[in-house]
């Protein structure tokens, strides 16, 4: 059985006439490939290269306190006896979390056949890989000797065979983990092949020989016959079918660090689906933060439309909304167990010293979200990036909050403890988003952030749509971002 | 450099994805044998148009999932219950339900890796390619292209050239193609 999901707004708008001023024309083939692929081939301008220095300013300052880190270790950082875990967990979750956006948009979705994903599931799954690969740095910043990372890994060793314990969800974490990054990569790249062919084609033609020669070593000598992309597709199925329980196994693993554990706060059952939620809800926003700025420096409106922004914005209120019911049930639990540790971890969550945190967190994460009900709001650039950005600060708050206020108050009185970050701490996060930017800059200057493939195999039911639905809202926004 | 031996093709070039549909069904009606076709997005069933065989990759996928279950199961149970074991937690040694997550991630760790390996080797896609016999570059832009070999037709070329143009395409070309085409 074969269901797809009808389009009701064209997914690819029309374009200005250049024979008929002021009149609008369907989006063709070429010009899909031709828009896409202008920003890979043009000399990188002005904006670009701004971009590029901020972000490798980020990564330089925060190579400054990552060496620190390694060199002095993590005594470096403010965490203590108490608090174990603190910044750099926080950040981890965070990170992963934020990749798991990528592979929805382009695994779940492809499962549901939901034609809006192929403008945005390049670039997403971008941003899974590089998000994964900060997380990752974070596990190897955590470990304070990361020469010796390779420890995790059950491999045989001289100090008699000790294996790694597989009982320990932190070795499951190290499995879940390497295996998103590596699968999430090439998902990623089998997409891209025949893109860099189309970039090749064109590199050939225009006698380009060095961009020839890169682009066709990409290509993997990639010719678009029936036969290949009779089992590309089934390749994209069967990644897609695999991805999708990974994706959920990840989040899930991660919240198996802490629900397994017996500290109040991180011991219970709804961590899994609760995690899993939260991360799809950092994730769609970190997407939309993206899209919106890539959108509008390429040019993209007629791609990235506002259909696709809504469609997103439903995500981010459906899943917000999960996360808001989690919080809710865990109160409830806290109280409901009669467990006095519990009901206690949680009180102090909302009115204990780190009672802005948590008030950050509720603010941003349940209250933010609730405007989406509007679809003005849902269909409003600057709403949407605004809340984007809120969410993903209650994101991280969310993860403080259970790491830090989880452990500060011991269950021995005197060891009780607060954590404040040193700038060592800080800096390692912004070394974070050095890493993230700088890879999506490159990202997005050097490959085809759209997927033309597959925007071009959607495009005659865009516009057999457009016909019956004549000029929509979507164009008019597209028409004044265009200015 | 050798000379190469050729083998000549009659490649039609189509604008649309539907009228290249009807053009491969009013050809394989008058019995004209199609090679192969080249398009720039995925065209869906266009292989059970043109007769393609259905890819087994699903299988092999299976097959290398299930290798990477036994891997774990074997690893897991070798290093926690016979090489060193040790309580912990009050589990027994071979404690299955902990082995559920790590056998989870590396089935699907040797699944896509397996089946991706062998989608690439199957179609020749590798780095070393970097410049493939393309019958028209077009066909990565917005064309769709259809090659028809000339020896396994008994039509004659006027003929096919013919039907071709008859059956919508927009141009149609000769073009000889190197017999052994590894780069």
């Amino acid at each position: 059985m074969q269901v797809t999901s009808p389009v009701r707004e064209p997914l690819v708008l029309r374009k200005p006439d250049e024979n008929n001023p002021g009149k609008l024309r369907t989006t063709t083939l070429a010009d899909v490939t031709n828009d896409i692929c202008r920003q890979v081939e043009a000399a990188p301008n002005m904006r670009w290269l701004l971009a590029m220095l901020i972000s490798l300013v980020a990564f330089a300052w925060g190579s400054y306190t990552l060496y620190r880190t390694w060199w002095f270790g993590i005594g470096e950082w403010g965490l203590n006896k108490t608090i174990g875990w603190a910044w750099d967990i926080t950040n981890f979750v965070w990170w992963v979390g934020i990749g798991h956006a990528g592979t929805l948009i382009s695994a779940i979705l492809l499962l549901f056949r939901q034609k809006w994903r192929t403008s945005i599931n390049r670039a997403a799954e971008a941003m899974t890989i590089f998000a994964v690969i900060c997380a990752g740095s974070f596990i190897l910043m955590h470990m304070g000797r990361p020469w010796l990372a390779h420890w995790a890994l059950p491999l045989p060793n001289t100090y008699g065979s000790l294996w790694v314990n597989f009982n320990s969800p932190l070795v499951w974490d190290v499995f879940a983990i390497s295996t998103y990054l590596s699968v999430s990569v090439v998902f990623w790249y089998i997409g891209l092949i025949p893109d860099l062919a189309t970039i090749r084609e064109r590199a050939i033609r225009d006698g380009r020989a060095i961009p020839a020669f890169i682009y066709g070593c990409l290509s993997f000598g990639w010719d678009g016959s029936a036969k290949t992309w009779a089992r590309y597709e089934m390749v994209a199925l069967v990644l897609a079918g695999l991805s999708t329980p990974l994706v959920l196994s990840v989040h899930t693993i991660v919240s198996f660090d802490f629900a397994t554990s017996v500290i109040p706060g991180w011991h219970t059952t709804i961590f899994p689906p609760y995690f899993v939620a939260g991360a799809i809800f950092s994730g769609f926003a970190m997407v939309l933060t993206l899209m919106l700025i890539t959108r509008h420096v390429f040019k993209l409106q007629h791609y990235i439309t506002l259909a696709h922004i809504e469609s997103m914005n439903k995500v981010i209120l459906l899943t917000g909304s999960i996360v808001g019911i989690a919080y809710l049930t865990e109160f409830f639990i806290a109280w409901y167990s009669g467990v006095e540790y519990e009901s206690y971890a949680f009180l102090n969550r909302m009115f204990g010293p780190y009672w802005w945190a948590y008030w950050s967190m509720m603010t941003c994460n349940v209250i933010s979200p609730q405007f989406f009900w509007f679809r003005a709001m849902r269909r409003n650039i600057y709403v949407t990036f605004a809340l984007s950005i809120v969410v993903n600060i209650g994101m991280w708050f969310e993860r403080f909050v259970i790491i830090v206020t989880s452990l500060h108050r011991d269950f021995l009185p005197s060891s009780w403890s607060m954590f404040w970050p040193t700038y060592v701490d800080v800096g390692d996060y912004i070394f974070s988003f050095g890493l993230f930017f700088t890879a999506f800059f490159l990202f997005a200057k050097f490959l085809p952030v759209v997927n033309m493939a597959e925007v071009k195999a959607v495009l005659a039911s865009s516009n057999e749509e457009i016909q019956e639905a004549g000029l929509v809202e979507a164009e008019k926004e597209a028409a004044t971002a265009a200015h | 450099m050798l000379q190469n031996k050729t083998k000549k093709y009659l490649v039609g070039i189509y604008n649309d994805e539907n009228v290249l549909i009807s053009a491969i069904k009013k050809l394989k009606g008058e019995n004209v044998s199609i090679e192969e076709v080249y398009t720039p997005y995925p065209v869906h069933h266009l292989d059970e148009y043109l007769g393609h065989k259905r890819s087994r990759l699903s299988k092999a996928a299976f097959l290398f999932g299930a290798t990477g279950t036994l891997t774990a199961i074997t690893i897991q149970t070798y290093t926690m219950g016979l090489s060193w074991p040790m309580i912990i937690g009050g589990k027994d040694y071979i404690s299955p339900p902990s082995f559920v997550p790590v056998s989870f991630e590396l089935t699907v760790l040797f699944a896509a890796f397996g089946m991706v390996i062998t989608f690439l080797l199957s179609n020749n896609l590798l780095p070393w390619r970097y410049k493939p016999f393309m019958f028209d570059p077009r066909s990565t832009d917005d064309k769709f292209v259809m090659a028809i070999d000339m020896e396994s037709n008994s039509k004659s070329e006027d003929e096919i050239s013919q039907l071709l143009k008859n059956t919508g395409a927009e141009s149609v070309d000769t073009k000889e193609k190197p017999v052994s085409n590894d780069l």
